[in-house]
């Protein structure tokens, strides 16, 4: 008995419902690729120190203003909103505290985080994006510098370095404004403040958070790395790539996040 | 200078085949260069051109046939293979392609810093003096956003001879420049061959250049080299293809 035939406009309905499927693998397999080339691009000679510090003033000390402001904006309003709240309980000599943990252990590493994969991933997926399309990126593979190296492995090392030190810039003016906000309302020395806010803190709690913003720093770097130098179609290309590269990161940072706190929950 | 005699040709293709897709670019196209000699390839747009010098300098990879770069199988052989086959060769993007965040100095001083021991002073006199041989040494320290796009293309060609290369490679050259730039960039080629023996190979479609500058012309049609010879044996040929692009583009 012949089997029935598969009409054909039901073939072509399944290829149309598997062609996002098979994009989206598609894309994770090119940036698994894509990861191993620049892993690869990071260890072998020669290493581009200029490149690397001129990234590292880019991507770090013109994100300091940036990072040292949100960590500062998010300190006052810990102050003001917990204060309240403590007050409610009884528990208002916590403060300090509250700020201090809730800064240090998650609050300025996942706002840095995401500061800089706005104003970085922005950056580096646009920067990437318009030599792409401008072939300043073939003009260099075709002088026989490889462009992973020179432009993607720098950026990465940069991220993955800066991000810490931004997360600590962030900690700093967070808890600073804070004691601010909180000697506004009610005065208090920063002596006393410091005091009762570190009160209790071990290493444990300050250096895990602090450098588990370098896996952020990697996502931003790796994302936005990625999305600028696959960039298609002009400037309307560079645009998407900009846009997507934002997108990307801050998600894989939310997500990348929740599996970090959980690990060091678990470790430390 | 003579020429040297060398056995090897510059670039050796066969066989070669390109396809994005469904849409076959190239199909089989076997050529050698002679060294010393400035090579044009004509054809409407879309016919694989670019795509050609892309393959030719590794920037894209064929589908089957090989490629010979300098004495180097860039086709098959290793990265590092395909690095060193590129050291020997100089390409000028169509848009020129200068890094858009360095100075027109530090853009010729790009890949001399990268392959060569020079010192910085012997570094900026190459610099200076490869830019002194395109007309462009008093804007050393400008921006390519402040020059204009025929000094962009003078500044390239200084980059792309930054290494002495032996092979040159053109992207449309004298596109979108006036005629005077126009013909000032294809005596440049000329001088080029004839001073230093430069091998080159041309894309374009400007048949007034090629015709000045071009020891050969390779025609491209629907992804096959519909025509190899010198330009009388082209005024001679006839193929429509050939009559009915020298009657529209003369």
């Amino acid at each position: 008995m012949a089997t029935p035939a598969i009409p054909r406009a039901a073939i072509e309905d399944l290829r149309a419902l598997g062609k996002p499927l098979e994009d989206v693998l598609e894309w994770v397999g090119d940036l698994g690729l894509f990861t191993w080339r620049v892993a690869k691009a990071m260890v072998s000679r020669p290493f581009e120190g200029a490149e690397f510090l001129r990234q590292l003033d880019a991507i770090g000390a013109k994100s300091l203003p940036l990072a040292a402001l949100a960590g500062a904006a998010t300190g006052v309003v810990l102050s003001l909103q917990t204060r309240d709240s403590l007050m409610r309980f009884g528990a208002k000599s916590l403060l300090p505290a509250v700020i201090v943990f809730s800064l240090v252990k998650e609050t300025g590493p996942i706002i840095t985080g995401l500061i800089v994969s706005g104003r970085v991933g922005a950056g580096i997926g646009a920067e990437l994006g318009s030599m792409r399309v401008t072939e300043q990126i073939d003009a260099m593979e075709a002088s026989a510098v490889d462009p992973h190296k020179y432009l993607v492995a720098t950026r990465v090392v940069a991220c993955i370095v800066a991000m810490p030190l931004l997360t600590i810039a962030a900690d700093f003016f967070g808890i600073l404004m804070g004691w601010v906000a909180s000697t506004l309302a009610e005065p208090v020395s920063l002596r006393l403040f410091l005091s009762n806010g570190f009160h209790g803190v071990t290493f444990n709690d300050l250096l895990p958070p602090t450098l588990k913003t370098s896996i952020f720093g990697l996502i931003i770097g790796v994302v936005s790395c990625f999305q600028g130098m696959r960039t298609r179609g002009g400037t309307e290309g560079v645009g998407r790539s900009a846009t997507s590269s934002v997108v990307l990161s801050s998600l894989f940072i939310i997500v990348a996040d929740v599996l970090l706190v959980q690990l060091i929950l678990e470790f430390f | 200078m003579p020429p040297p005699t060398n056995a090897v040709p510059p670039i050796a293709v066969a066989g070669l085949r390109k396809s994005f897709g469904r849409q076959t670019v190239l199909d089989g196209i076997t050529f050698e260069l002679a060294s010393g000699q400035v090579t044009c390839v004509l054809g409407r747009s879309g016919t694989g051109k670019s795509v050609l010098l892309k393959l030719l300098i590794g920037l894209e990879t064929p589908d089957a046939g090989s490629i010979r770069l300098a004495g180097h199988d860039i086709s098959s052989g290793s990265l590092r293979q395909l690095n060193d086959a590129r050291k020997k060769v100089g390409f000028l993007f169509q848009q020129a392609a200068l890094y858009d965040s360095m100075t027109i100095a530090e853009n010729v001083a790009f890949p001399i810093r990268r392959h060569t021991t020079l010192s910085d002073a012997e570094r900026n006199d190459r610099v200076h003096q490869l830019l002194e041989s395109v007309g462009m040494d008093r804007d050393l320290d400008k921006m390519p956003s402040e020059i204009s796009g025929g000094m962009r293309k003078r500044v390239g060609l200084a980059r792309a001879l930054a290494l002495e290369p032996a092979i040159l490679m053109f992207d449309e050259p004298t596109a979108g420049l006036d005629p005077i730039t126009a013909a000032e960039i294809a005596t440049l080629i000329v001088e080029l061959r004839d001073r230093r023996h430069i091998t080159s190979i041309v894309v374009t479609h400007d048949l007034h250049s090629a015709r000045s500058i071009a020891d050969r012309l390779i025609v491209l049609d629907r992804g096959k080299a519909l025509f190899d010879g010198t330009f009388e044996n082209l005024n001679r040929n006839k193929d429509p293809f050939i009559g009915t692009f020298l009657k529209d583009a003369a």
